[in-house]
């Protein structure tokens, strides 16, 4: 067994900016990782981000991925780095087992901050299972990350802002994008992406969603289908296909199997992506000294995940018992900068989701 | 086996990204035949390149299955690699001279 004052399971924005915060008070942490590299899905971002300056809006995913990482490097002497390491189980004494390099480890840990992202819905429909059927961030990453193309000719279902970005990064790619489908009678993502996705000729079809797809070893065509205002399918409206591809952007769900194991109180929020940690204002959960930031926590922005993972390294390493001196004045100004992300009309769905998460604490 | 066709699913340009054409080649075997990838691949991306979307069958209805989300989250691309099953190819990097073979049950502890 090992002995960590602090550990961070996930090396994505939040569990980057967690020890990038905690090593610059002088806090030794480790940071696990099961992929090959730093950076977690920023790396496959290749779009500008939107928001403040504070949270790199103008810059891409994978430059913002570039800085956190130099930032770590900035502190070898305090942040350890294990990547290829999948933490198997997280138990309620703060014992972590760990699979790596052929090994089974564990470690006790003072502090753990579950950062581990999130993971991809699926949509039920028949042969839903075939290959040449993914999840968008799973095309993002063969895209950007492996310089693959998912196929030739793709049809894209979901038309939020992961639908319409993905979209168009297909296209950047030297895909043909066969169309977008919706299952609500309106786009759901901002305007100005679906506008750019219009503008080069792919039709998003709303109340449209996909009943099957066919194909023997791979998805070769698929059938889509008008839908009604209350979801229904409308007969006759079937239509067949030709694709090679499917990707599914229908949202993400938070990784919360770690915390469940641990024993800590989760809650169904709809609007946060299904089951999250009870926490309170500091990302605690109720298991003392086991933090949750990023979207483990609640689906968010990559913005809003940094600034997460700033307050919880921060209010980490004061607990360690590491002196901060400007430690109220740091941690004010996290939490206005996370105020400021999620004001606004496309901020209301985190704020009443976390509004439930609240009530449950009162 | 044989495959029917070359297929290069390789992005050759791109407006934002850079892929090299010259990165240096790995040679692996799939199924018995030699194929090849590239530095920096991973055992799924590699085979996905070349076209080869199937890389292992469901346990029970032998249902073929591809990646799904390709960050190690689903076990849709659990793969025989160098004798180990349950591989996640998806996040495994390509080496040189890898034995990598199409899984199609839970896994056999004596294929150790």
């Amino acid at each position: 067994m090992l002995y960590k004052d602090l550990v961070i399971i996930g090396g994505g924005p939040a569990g980057l900016k967690a020890a990038a915060v905690a090593a610059k008070a002088g806090q030794k942490a480790l940071i696990i990782d099961r992929f090959w590299c730093l950076g977690g899905q920023l790396i496959k971002q290749t779009h500008m981000f939107f928001g403040s300056e504070k949270q790199y809006a103008k810059t891409r995913g994978f430059d913002i991925a570039n800085t956190l990482i130099d930032d770590i490097n900035q502190y070898r002497e305090l942040v350890d780095v294990w990547v290829n390491a999948t933490v198997l189980a997280l138990y309620s004494d703060k014992v972590i087992s760990i699979y790596k390099d052929n090994e089974y480890i564990k470690i006790k840990a003072k502090i753990i901050i579950v950062a581990t992202g999130a993971s991809e819905r699926v949509l039920a429909f028949e042969n839903n299972d075939l290959p040449g059927i993914y999840g968008a961030g799973s095309v993002q990453t063969l895209m950007n990350v492996y310089g693959i193309k998912p196929g030739n000719k793709l049809l894209m279902v979901g038309s939020g802002n992961i639908g319409l970005i993905v979209s168009y990064q297909l296209m950047q790619a030297g895909v043909e994008v066969v169309g977008i489908v919706e299952a609500s009678d309106k786009i759901s993502g901002y305007k100005v992406h679906a506008s750019k996705i219009k503008r080069l000729g792919v039709d998003i079809l709303t109340s449209t969603t996909i009943k099957k797809a066919i194909g023997i070893d791979k998805v070769e065509e698929v059938i889509l289908i008008n839908l009604d205002n209350e979801w229904n399918e409308i007969q006759n409206t079937e239509r067949k296909i030709k694709v090679d591809g499917v990707c599914i952007a229908v949202g993400l769900i938070p990784l919360t199997n770690l915390l469940s194991m641990a024993g800590v109180e989760m809650k169904y929020i709809s609007e946060l992506g299904g089951m999250v940690a009870v926490t309170n204002d500091l990302f605690e959960t109720s298991v003392e000294n086991v933090f949750v930031c990023g979207d483990a926590s609640g689906i968010e922005e990559a913005s809003s995940a940094m600034v997460e993972g700033m307050i919880v390294g921060l209010v980490a390493t004061k607990k360690l018992g590491t002196e901060i001196i400007d430690y109220e004045s740091q941690l004010s100004d996290f939490k206005n900068q996370l105020n400021v992300l999620r004001n606004g009309p496309y901020g209301s769905k985190i704020r009443n989701g976390l509004k439930k998460l609240e009530n449950k604490l009162c | 086996m044989m495959f029917e066709e070359v297929i290069n699913l390789r992005i050759e340009k791109h407006p934002i990204l850079n892929f090299p054409q010259d990165r240096k080649i790995i040679f692996f075997t799939f199924n018995g035949t030699l194929v090849q990838g590239y530095e920096g691949d991973t055992v799924a991306s590699a085979l996905y390149a070349l076209g080869i979307l199937k890389l292992s069958e469901s346990i029970i209805l032998k249902r073929p299955r591809g990646l799904y989300c390709s960050i190690g989250n689903c076990s849709s691309c659990h793969m025989i690699v160098d004798g180990v099953p349950n591989v996640k190819t998806c996040i495994t990097l390509l080496k040189e001279g890898m034995v990598v073979k199409t899984q199609t049950n839970k896994g056999e502890i004596n294929a150790l």
